[in-house]
């Protein structure tokens, strides 16, 4: 009979993994040649890669930057690299580079939007990143007014009037509050800046500009186009449709009847139009809503259209976040005496908005390559640069080259997102 | 233990008092005319097979459900639908639940200052004085900067007390908190609870843990149906069962 009673005097210790475990054969044994057919696919891909690359590369390098035509341009690419070659003619790109950054703003005044865009990074740094000084979110706060002060110029006092409209409704909602209850100080809160932006603030700002004279040289939003209305359209509509969503995502969960119809009316009358036709209603159809003789301006009107259309996204994307955090979470937070607003603020939405991110940054950059959709009204975005350009008698032919960097630069600024979203994921993860 | 036991204090003033209280999820009755009295300084274990109401009855006591009839009055403030009054109760009546229900985005102090901070206005430097009082007295101060996802569930249930009692509540309510725990850990938290209960705590815990009912509580309540079945002391309850309903629990969960 064998003895089946054992006992550990001691605890074995960790060793190294043997040679085969480790190193670049390990690597190349693992993840390309683990089986035959697996082999097989490695090298077909190898070999597709290739193909691809030996044609792009030479494309690319084999290049013309200085010329004024494409025909002067092949030429230049034939005499260098013999007869025959087929090379890229990037000279449309130096040619045409500052028309498809800044549209047709003016020359002289470029240092405004390259101002703003640098700002810009100031602005946001500090809701992107944690561990600079708090007091930044104050210039984060004023930088939207000087964003567009300095983009569209003007009378500086146009932009102070929008401030004061919130200064006055935080007032507003601070006297009313202490008067009768919080619900009316919000309402308050709402109504005092409207009616003041409405019917006093263009006036008032007019006569200050005439007492005191503040202004830099107006740029109309006709001279607005390429990088730069790409940019402006969907960096406004990017900081807008977060917050529009979150409230719209809360607004369909709420009891309230007719707050929670209003919300998903709204959501699901926006998804279920394309884009594209919200931008004819706001490049044609929404004038006629207005009063006689307003003028009130195409980009704008844009803005607010994707804006709109965006929203509808983000709040469907963050209230699939809400969906996914355990009742619990509502209950550990109702159970301590939280009410409505502060677990909202303090427990729900952080959480959601958490398990959203990814699909919030998707949502983010569709909305930015959307804003090419609007070459299709008129505007001079780089997509409708780029015919114009192409139309040009110069320039006609050229078709990878533009569309090349255009995508470039575009693929730039949506990776930069995603990477974004990956770092963001990574501080934010408080499990294991 | 059995002198610290006669050292718990049961008052005459009145804690909580149900009074006729129904509840209806759709058409299906879950409690029928519930009626009891805890008095300051109670310590009540609530038992009964799954699905008879017990969970529902303390959670109607902090209003995270709805009662449909009835009067529940909790430290002389009537529950009411107006939601002040419901804040203002939530915020006297701690509550820990069988999940926890940690704020996993928080650190485990931020978990316990968030509540005082925001509630009760207390400055934050104070609140993570009285956060790390109360994170000491559960034993895990040196988990303060951890997050819950962390810990182990005998650490973050007794997280979870401790960010209740960082709220000062004067009555506690325990909804099943050992049910999710590994054999090893049931007993840290018991541990925690019942030095609550020796130092007074009017408490009502939802619990199968028969063991701490007859070592903490003064009574122990049987639902089943939806209803109170039995009540009495300990002692009484567990050697010297009345109804028949209770035998049969009683065998079913002692008997091995």
């Amino acid at each position: 009979m064998t003895d089946v009673s054992y006992v550990r005097t001691e605890m074995l210790e960790e060793k190294a993994p043997p040679v085969s475990q480790a190193g670049i054969i390990k690597w190349l044994r693992d993840n390309m040649f683990s089986n035959i057919p697996n082999s097989i696919l490695s090298i077909a891909a190898l070999w597709a890669i290739y193909y691809v690359l030996s044609d792009v590369l030479p494309w690319t390098f084999k290049s013309s930057w200085n010329a004024n035509s494409l025909d002067e341009c092949r030429s230049a690419i034939a005499a260098t690299y013999g007869e025959g070659t087929d090379g890229a003619c990037w000279s449309v790109i130096h040619d045409r580079f500052l028309q498809l950054v800044f549209g047709f703003y003016p020359k002289a005044l470029y240092w405004r939007p390259i101002v703003a865009f640098l700002l810009m990074f100031v602005a946001i740094a500090p809701v992107l990143f944690d561990g600079l000084p708090k007091k930044m979110l104050r210039f984060t706060m004023i930088y939207p007014f000087l964003a567009f002060w300095l983009l569209w110029g003007g009378s500086l006092w146009f932009p102070l009037m929008i401030i004061a409209g919130f200064v006055l409704g935080y007032l507003a909602y601070g006297v009313v509050s202490k008067m009768a209850s919080s619900l009316v100080g919000m309402i308050a809160a709402v109504l005092v800046p409207i009616i003041w932006w409405l019917f006093l603030s263009g006036d008032v700002a007019t006569m200050l500009q005439s007492i005191i004279p503040l202004s830099i040289e107006a740029v109309s939003s006709s001279n607005f186009g390429g990088f730069m209305l790409s940019i402006t359209i969907g960096v406004i509509g990017i900081a807008l449709s977060l917050p529009i969503g979150i409230v719209l995502a809360l607004g369909r969960q709420s009891d309230l009847m007719i707050v929670k119809v209003i919300c998903v009316g709204f959501i699901e009358f926006i998804r279920g139009v394309p884009l594209i036709t919200l931008l004819f209603v706001a490049s044609t159809l929404l004038n006629y809503f207005m009063p006689p003789g307003t003028n009130f301006d195409l980009i704008l009107r844009v803005i607010i259209m994707v804006t709109l259309f965006a929203s509808a996204y983000m709040a469907e994307v963050i209230r699939g976040g809400l969906a996914a955090l355990p009742k619990g979470q509502y209950e550990g937070a109702d159970s301590l005496g939280l009410d409505f607003w502060q677990s909202t603020r303090l427990i729900i939405m952080p959480q959601a908005l958490k398990i959203s991110i990814p699909n919030i940054v998707s949502s983010f950059i569709g909305l930015f390559k959307d804003t090419t959709l609007v070459s299709i009204i008129g505007l001079l975005d780089p997509i409708g640069l780029s015919t114009n350009i192409r139309a040009n008698q110069e320039w006609n032919g050229v078709i990878w080259e533009l569309y090349g960097f255009i995508a470039l630069v575009f693929w730039l600024f949506c990776f930069s997102m995603s990477r974004y979203s990956m770092y963001l994921e990574r501080k934010l993860q408080t499990g294991h | 233990m059995a002198n610290a036991k006669k050292k718990l204090i049961v008052s005459d003033e009145v804690a909580i008092q149900i009074e006729n209280m129904n509840k209806w999820y759709g058409s299906f009755h879950v409690l029928k005319d519930i009626n009891l009295t805890v008095y300051r300084g109670e310590r009540i274990v609530v038992c009964g097979p799954s699905g008879s109401g017990k969970s529902t009855l303390i959670r109607c006591v902090n209003a995270l459900e709805e009662h449909q009839e009835g009067k529940i009055t909790v430290d002389g403030t009537h529950l009411s639908s107006d939601l002040k009054n419901i804040d203002a109760i939530r915020s006297e009546v701690g509550m820990c639940f069988q999940h926890f229900n940690l704020f996993p985005h928080l650190s485990i102090l931020e978990n316990c200052t968030l509540a005082p901070i925001w509630v009760r206005k207390i400055p934050k430097k104070e609140a993570e004085e009285t956060a790390m009082h109360f994170l000491e007295k559960v034993k895990i101060p040196e988990q303060a900067d951890k997050y819950p996802g962390q810990l182990s569930g005998g650490q973050q249930q007794r997280v979870a007390i401790a960010r209740s009692l960082c709220m000062q509540p004067r009555i506690m309510l325990f909804d099943e908190p050992t049910s999710a725990l590994d054999p090893e850990m049931i007993k840290e938290v018991l541990d925690t609870m019942i030095e609550l209960a020796e130092e007074g705590m009017t408490m009502i815990c939802v619990t199968h843990e028969m063991g701490f009912a007859r070592q903490v509580a003064n009574r122990v309540i049987f639902m089943d149906a939806g209803q109170i079945v039995e009540q009495n002391e300990p002692e009484q309850f567990f050697n010297n069962p009345q109804s028949e309903r209770t035998q049969l629990f009683l065998s079913q969960i002692l008997g091995h």
